[in-house]
């Protein structure tokens, strides 16, 4: 019984994802880079060779021109996407994960334990991110791992405080007395009752935090403070402010790179207002409503919209 | 009013444990990196600093042969009494004297485009929202969401590319040109504020975004409230009860946002200033990784957490003059 309920819940949510275009869209440009980055590399030219004078403009041999090494600017954007999707969704998941464990136990067991870890979870809120992570990423060895730890430690907290305060609205509800009256244990309420009811909230936290997880990434690597010798669209964006790409105009060495990380989180924010769309009540019966009622009829220019929810 | 300062002073001792949290984080990273920390610092430096500049340093960082917790204390100690160590890359100068400098350029720039950004913003949301399903509603957001999608410091530099190098418009970076004598006077402050119109479009451009749907969203929910309606039938003009009813109320969430947002966009200033090389905390940190300065660093994370922290308490005690039921 309890199963077909949640079947159902998770059926209609892929659905309505589905149906909805800018989920849709946003999810298919996702697996098109997903796609690139794990065959891209095996496609393009060499990354990391010399293949012809450094900065030349884009041409049919380098369609998108060369950098400050003279390494052709297609494949560097094609292969770099592979380490910053991997960093930023692998962040996205941890971040999640904690921010589950962390805001969902503050949540649901209240008092002296809510007190100690919201604390917790609020001084993350107010230290600065990027300054910690500079400096966090200073004292350790550049590469994938330290970016990843810098990043879970200081995006974390957020997460944590939006699953917290939607565990406490779930905890007061009655299907959650319920099933403490009926004598289930805690960890299994929270577990097989609550959390699949908050998928949504998870996988739009999911979705924010890889964002954040890639915008971050970028700028850290930006600054320096990754592998430089590693290919990711971080480092390429570092390698074309230090060969002066700015001052001898060779826009191509930048716009690639900062077009493709644009893209990747515009996608992302397009599958998040979707999942809003599909499972915001307020949002599918301002759906309903629009649908049922022709435009312009909207009373004192209010639309009937979010007053009466049927 | 009473309840209002309880309020207050817990705030303020919440701010307290942060920057204490803070400041034991600053002590401990360099203490629990792998490896010795002053063999690691002195490592690098070895050959490039005179035995007296060494010395100087290992006393500033308490790495000295005290038990941890006695270095600890000696760290604190020394914080309250406002010094910060000395600089490596700047040696002998104080590391507070140079973030002081930096920190009014820094307060200049980000305070100024938060100001712009977010009353632009909230401006925006309220239009949108009151016109909602019209064409700047369904242009703005699309279009702001996009922009905002950009990293900041790729937008800076793109920006800095067009209006800076192709356009000549704008000069490509510094606070004011070398021809003026910074001071109180008409052509520095004019040479200071035309230096300032890239990078803070900018971040205003990415800043804007935000704070137009957070708005947006509020505005939308207050609207279909009933006093709204009740305004309507009374037949206030329309111009009144979007801003002195619903507006008034929407903004209260936003204000709230304001304090939050205060660390991102110091991050955010971070990376604008070091594409323009404007001599803010960010430009400034950014030297002090690249030379490794590890006071001048540790400096320039404590002032920034400071100002959040105290940014945040003001926007606290706005808070509660703003919103009448937090005085109850």
């Amino acid at each position: 019984m309890k199963r077909k309920v949640h079947h159902s819940i998770f059926a209609r949510w892929i659905n309505g994802i589905i149906r909805n275009h800018k989920a849709a869209i946003g999810t298919l440009i996702i697996f098109f880079f997903i796609f690139l980055a794990v065959l891209g590399p095996f496609i393009t030219q060499d990354p990391t060779a010399f293949l012809s004078t450094p900065l030349t403009p884009p041409s049919e041999k380098h369609w998108l021109g060369t950098n400050g090494q003279g390494q052709d600017v297609l494949a560097q954007t094609i292969s770099g996407a592979r380490q910053t999707l991997l960093v930023g969704f692998t962040v996205g998941i941890s971040v999640v994960l904690i921010g589950a464990l962390i805001g969902g136990i503050s949540g649901y067991y209240g008092g002296r334990i809510d007190d100690l870890l919201s604390l917790l979870i609020n001084i993350f809120l107010v230290m600065p991110g990027l300054p910690l992570m500079v400096i966090l990423a200073s004292w350790l060895p550049p590469g994938p791992a330290t970016l990843t730890g810098v990043l879970i430690l200081t995006g974390w907290a957020w997460n944590a405080r939006v699953i917290r305060s939607q565990m406490m609205t779930f905890r007061s509800r009655d299907f959650v007395s319920a099933a403490i009256v009926s004598g289930e244990q805690n960890v299994r309420i929270i577990i097989i009752e609550i959390m699949p009811r908050m998928l949504s909230l998870l996988a739009s936290s999911f979705i924010g935090a890889s964002i954040y997880a890639i915008g971050a990434q970028v700028g850290l690597e930006f600054l320096g403070m990754g592998d430089v010798n590693t290919i990711t669209w971080g480092t390429n964006l570092y390698w074309a402010s230090n060969d002066m790409a700015l001052l001898t105009g060779s826009w191509w060495t930048f716009v690639p790179t900062g077009l493709s990380i644009a893209i990747v989180s515009f996608a992302l924010t397009l599958i998040n207002f979707g999942i809003d769309e599909v499972t915001n009540p307020r949002l599918i019966s301002e759906r309903v409503w629009r649908e049922k009622i022709p435009k312009d009829t909207a009373v004192n220019g209010i639309t009937p919209v979010v007053k009466t929810h049927e | 009013m009473n309840q209002s300062l309880k309020y207050l002073l817990r705030r303020l001792g919440f701010y307290s444990v942060a920057a204490w949290a803070a400041l034991t984080l600053n002590f401990f990273i360099p203490r629990l990196m792998p490896g010795d920390p002053a063999t690691i610092i002195f490592a690098r430096f070895r050959g490039k600093l005179k035995p007296e500049a060494i010395n100087a340093l290992r006393e500033t960082f308490g790495l000295t042969d005290e038990p941890l917790l006695g270095q600890y204390w000696s760290y604190l100690k020394s914080i309250f009494q406002g010094d910060l160590g000395i600089s490596i890359a700047y040696f002998p100068e104080p590391v507070n004297g140079i973030i002081y400098s930096a920190l009014l350029w820094t307060i200049f720039l980000a305070g100024t485009s938060l100001v712009i950004s977010f009353s632009l913003g909230t401006l925006l949301g309220t239009i949108i929202s009151w016109n909602r399903g019209k064409k700047l509603d369904s242009v703005l957001p699309p279009v702001l969401a996009f922009l905002g999608a950009f990293p900041y410091f790729w937008l800076a530099m793109a920006v800095l590319y067009i209006f800076g190098f192709k356009l000549g418009w704008f000069p490509l970076g510094h606070a004011y040109s070398q021809e003026v004598t910074p001071g109180f006077n008409i052509s520095f402050l004019a040479s200071a504020a035309y230096h300032a119109i890239l990078p803070a479009s900018t971040m205003i451009l990415v800043g804007l975004g935000g704070w137009m749907l957070s708005m947006r969203n509020t505005m939308i929910t207050t609207l279909g409230t009933d006093y709204i309606t009740f305004a309507h039938s009374k037949g206030l003009p329309s111009r009144q009860i979007m801003l002195h009813y619903a507006a008034r109320n929407a903004i209260l969430p936003n204000f709230t946002g304001f304090g939050m947002a205060l660390g991102f966009v110091l991050s955010g200033a971070l990376l604008t200033e070091i594409i323009f090389s404007y001599p803010g905390q960010g430009y400034l940190l950014l030297q002090a990784v690249q030379a490794q300065d590890f006071p001048l660093m540790q400096g320039l994370f404590m002032t920034i957490t400071f100002a959040v922290l105290a940014a945040n308490w003001l926007v606290d005690i706005a808070i509660i003059f703003l919103d009448p039921r937090t005085r109850k």
